[in-house]
């Protein structure tokens, strides 16, 4: 079997555990103006623009008549290809009025959505992947933290992370000791809490939507609702891509491109605690999609 | 799958301090060749993540991975620092999976795993003076470069052109050898083909001895070579272009509890220093040695059942030998007097692989680093670690006599940062100490070996002065006191066994110990492959593994790092 057919053969999602949650599908600021965004979700061609400000509209290529639920949130237009069960996580800082909330723009990477989560979720590639920002030598030692699987929401959080980081935000002017919040709440999105220099008792929220295209490719959303009232839009975005420039090419080397959930199948250490977490999170939820399953 | 010998790299291309990138039948493959010259050919995959090693660096000791920096040394492909946890040594069982490697007619060979262990073919045409050629790739699987290499001609370079060459082709293990004759003008050119997969082949032409005009012949043949390669990719695919997809192996082998013990052969034996001999141990029959850690030790097995360990010297990269030092000892049992007097040159010694109690944490930018007398050992292996990666060490060694110091030659290329003190007494070398530690910070540590009453000294003046006790890493090198503080049993309920243990021993090891065969894979509680039901007792959950909820249960125990707070623990083994 050829690499290509085996791709396609498998890239149309049949997954419930998959199929029947919300994929972020195209940034709002896509489909501003009327114009129409075409793009893939689990394997399937579709077509979104807005009918009104925050009512969106997606329609699959290969079925124009069948119906698709979307809706409008985190600055990022979501579908569901199945029966949506639940609703989408709340992400409860939106709320707040002094926040700047950017959707730092669409980034394509030949890497499924889980090694994305993982990555994200990784605070050792700080001080080699992002040097100098997030992270540097000889600061490389990823002190244990906690992991718990929330009882009432399902979703994973890796709490008490702590990571010396000399360019932290945006708003830095000075290296700081970074606290860490991560929360899974979607197989395939990632939220992170982080200490913010602005305010001691608040944090900045970043999270990470990855758009399933197939099960060895997304288009990254990264989402920011920070607490920053100086840099513009756009240096906040740059900012953000630069980062995010600096995984790709390492995601784009990560072999194999699906998730392996077998634990024995990579090395994991103490610093990968929550991937462990994260990794057997996916069997109990039935994710075969984009992952190697045990 | 075919297991015979491939080239996959012109031996040109491997240039020192490079990463390159290679398949053969689908396998990704990294080729890097150490600063010692030793070409490595390992998977192409950090055991971690996944990510290619091939974009890493080579510092010419180690491959460093681009992601999270964990290394991986020459020869073994074994870790030796993970650098989100410096002090813990990494687990053995870290290690990428290597393949043999051949350098033969100025080609990189290599076979993949399952193979008979025979060598690259031998071809008298390029026994003297092969000349290579530049490669092509070919989008065409190898089968077919091999049915269309059958009826290759070239004219043999510096004939006249208007000449028809009679060419005669003959089959060689891995490809063809093309033999062009127009007049006296004979020119024999082997051509292997490389099955790089998906339907896809580089073909590695080598010449039969060197040309007039190297340059001339390049371009030849270049041109020679690009026409046959276009032909052969417009040639209709056949069934034989499907060759491998291999889809990367998804588990690797659970780590065996391989047996502790090897056998080495005494390469080396001097002396280099009064009443301390050098020994330099290699495998006998020149398979690599498992990986060594800065601050790793050995136990050499002697007659008489004496057990004695001694720490190894090596440098990173130097994979090829364990290198010791033996102090003769006045009061010994006959274990250092038997490597000095009987034990010679030739001899096999029994030991164990490398273990490590002395970790060398490289997340501070200065190290002070204390030797007392035979204690230089584990810190010379320390120092050269710390000058390979440019982290800032000094060493202070101390001796009673200037013909004390051992290992002269590692002593010299350490250079400047290798302070002596000769002949101080007591109190004179606690002074000394003192000035020393005056000044802890948080980007110190200290490492230090030697004899028991100086490296006490050394902790006492450490605490006072301030130093916390996690930048104080010490090996006492002559402690006969076992730690006993976190002595358990274990019953095994179906084996009907019982088993001690010790401190520093972890539930895995000794349940190996006792000959009970155990699934493990990374060692450091973190994967769940050891986990063993526990049938009564209580447990101290040092993994990171089982989750709160299980841990509560106290049901499960991951036995690699796991222990009891219980005397005793009962197991379903």
């Amino acid at each position: 079997m050829s690499a290509a057919s085996a791709t396609s053969a498998d890239s149309v999602c049949t997954n419930s555990a998959i199929l029947d949650r919300w994929h972020p599908v195209a940034a709002s600021h896509d489909v501003a103006d009327g114009a129409v965004h075409s793009t893939t979700l689990l394997g399937v061609p579709i077509e979104c623009r807005l009918a009104a400000a925050d009512q969106a509209v997606v329609t699959r290529c290969d079925d124009p008549g069948a119906p698709v639920a979307a809706m409008v949130a985190y600055e990022c237009v979501w579908a569901c290809l199945g029966d949506p069960v639940e609703p989408l996580f709340e992400i409860d800082e939106v709320g707040e009025r002094d926040r700047r909330i950017v959707h730092a723009g669409t980034v394509g990477v030949h890497v499924s959505a889980p090694r994305a989560v993982e990555n994200f979720l990784d605070m050792a590639h700080f001080p080699y992947v992002h040097t100098g920002i997030l992270g540097v030598e000889p600061h490389t030692q990823v002190k244990d933290y906690e992991v718990h699987v929330d009882p009432d929401t399902n979703d994973v959080w890796a709490t008490d992370c702590e990571f010396w980081q000399p360019l932290a935000a945006t708003t830095s002017t000075d290296g700081q000791m970074s606290d860490y919040r991560y929360r899974v709440p979607h197989p395939f999105n990632v939220v992170l809490y982080k200490t913010t220099p602005v305010d001691e008792m608040r944090m900045d929220v970043v999270a990470l939507f990855c758009q399933p295209v197939a099960p060895d490719r997304i288009v990254a959303h990264p989402f920011l609702c920070l607490l920053d009232d100086d840099n513009s839009v756009a240096s906040i975005r740059a900012f953000q891509l630069k980062i995010f420039g600096q995984d790709k090419p390492i995601l784009e080397n990560q072999v194999p491109k699906r998730l392996p959930l077998d634990p024995r199948a990579e090395r994991p250490i103490r610093a990968d605690r929550v991937a462990i977490t994260y990794r057997r999170w996916l069997t109990e939820l039935g994710v075969t999609y984009a992952v190697i399953p045990v | 799958m075919n297991t015979s010998w491939f080239p996959v790299a012109d031996d040109h291309d491997i240039i020192p301090r490079h990463v390159v990138r290679a398949s053969l039948h689908g396998h990704e493959l990294v080729v890097w060749r150490a600063d010692d010259g030793n070409v490595n050919v390992w998977e192409n995959r950090c055991l971690h993540r996944g990510v290619r090693l091939s974009i890493g660096s080579n510092d010419g000791a180690e491959l460093v991975c681009r992601y999270h920096a964990w290394r991986y040394a020459n020869r073994s492909g074994g870790c030796t620092y993970i650098p989100a946890h410096p002090a813990d040594a990494p687990a053995r069982t870290v290690q990428c999976a290597t393949h043999p490697v051949a350098l033969r007619y100025g080609l990189v060979w290599t076979r993949l795993d399952g193979g008979d262990h025979d060598d690259p073919p031998v071809l008298d045409a390029l026994e003297s003076d092969p000349f290579v050629l530049r490669a092509r790739p070919v989008a065409a699987s190898a089968a077919a470069v091999l049915a269309a290499l059958e009826s290759f001609t070239f004219a043999p370079v510096g004939a006249p052109p208007d000449r028809e060459p009679t060419v005669e082709c003959e089959s060689v293990p891995g490809g063809v050898t093309v033999t062009a004759t127009v007049d006296d003008v004979v020119e024999r050119v082997v051509v292997f083909v490389q099955p790089v997969g998906l339907g896809r082949s580089v073909v590695r032409p080598v010449r039969s001895g060197r040309p007039a005009d190297p340059m001339v012949a390049w371009r030849h043949h270049a041109r020679v070579l690009g026409r046959f390669v276009d032909e052969v990719e417009r040639l209709p695919p056949t069934d034989a272009d499907a060759d491998g997809v291999v889809e990367v192996a998804v588990a690797p082998p659970v780590a065996r509890p391989s047996s502790d013990r090897r056998t080495v052969r005494i390469e080396r034996k001097w002396t280099t220093a009064d009443q301390i001999a050098a020994f330099e141990l290699v495998d006998p029959s020149g398979e690599v040695l498992p990986v060594i850690q800065p601050g790793d030790h050995i136990d050499v097995h002697l007659p008489g059942g004496l057990v004695r360990q001694y720490s190894l010297t090596n440098a990173p990269g130097e994979s090829d030998r364990y290198r010791i030092g033996v102090k003769r000892t006045v009061d010994s049992a006959g274990g250092s007097a038997y490597l000095h007097e009987v034990a010679a040159v030739g001899d096999t010694l029994e030991i164990s692989v490398p273990r490590n109690h002395f970790a060398l944490r490289r997340n501070v930018p200065d190290t002070l680093l204390i030797a007392g007398g035979i204690g230089v050992t584990p810190i010379l292996s320390m120092a050269q670690a710390l000058a390979r990666v440019g982290l800032g060490f000094e060493l202070h060694y101390f001796a009673s006599s200037p013909a004390e110091f051992a290992f002269e030659e590692i002593l010299e290329a350490l250079g400047p940062s290798v302070n002596r003190h000769v002949g101080l007494d007591a109190d004179a070398t606690s002074a000394e100490l003192e000035r020393l530690l005056a000044q802890p910070g948080p980007t110190r540590q200290v490492a230090a070996c030697g004899p028991p009453p100086m490296l006490d000294r050394l902790r006492r003046l450490a605490a006072d002065a301030g130093w916390a006790d996690d930048a104080v890493q010490f090996e006492y090198f002559d402690s006969g006191e076992v730690d006993r503080s976190s002595v358990f049993t274990v019953e095994l309920a179906r084996s009907a066994r019982t088993i001690e243990v010790a401190t520093g021993v972890s539930v895995l090891d000794a349940i190996r110990a006792d000959g009970i065969e155990l699934a493990s894979s990374c060692e450091r509680g973190a994967c769940g492959t050891c986990a063993v039901t526990v049938l009564d007792g209580e447990v101290e959950h040092n993994d990171v593994y089982l989750s709160p909820a299980e841990r509560a249960a106290d049901d499960t125990l991951l036995t690699c790092v796991s222990r009891a707070t219980s005397g005793r623990l009962v197991l379903d083994l």
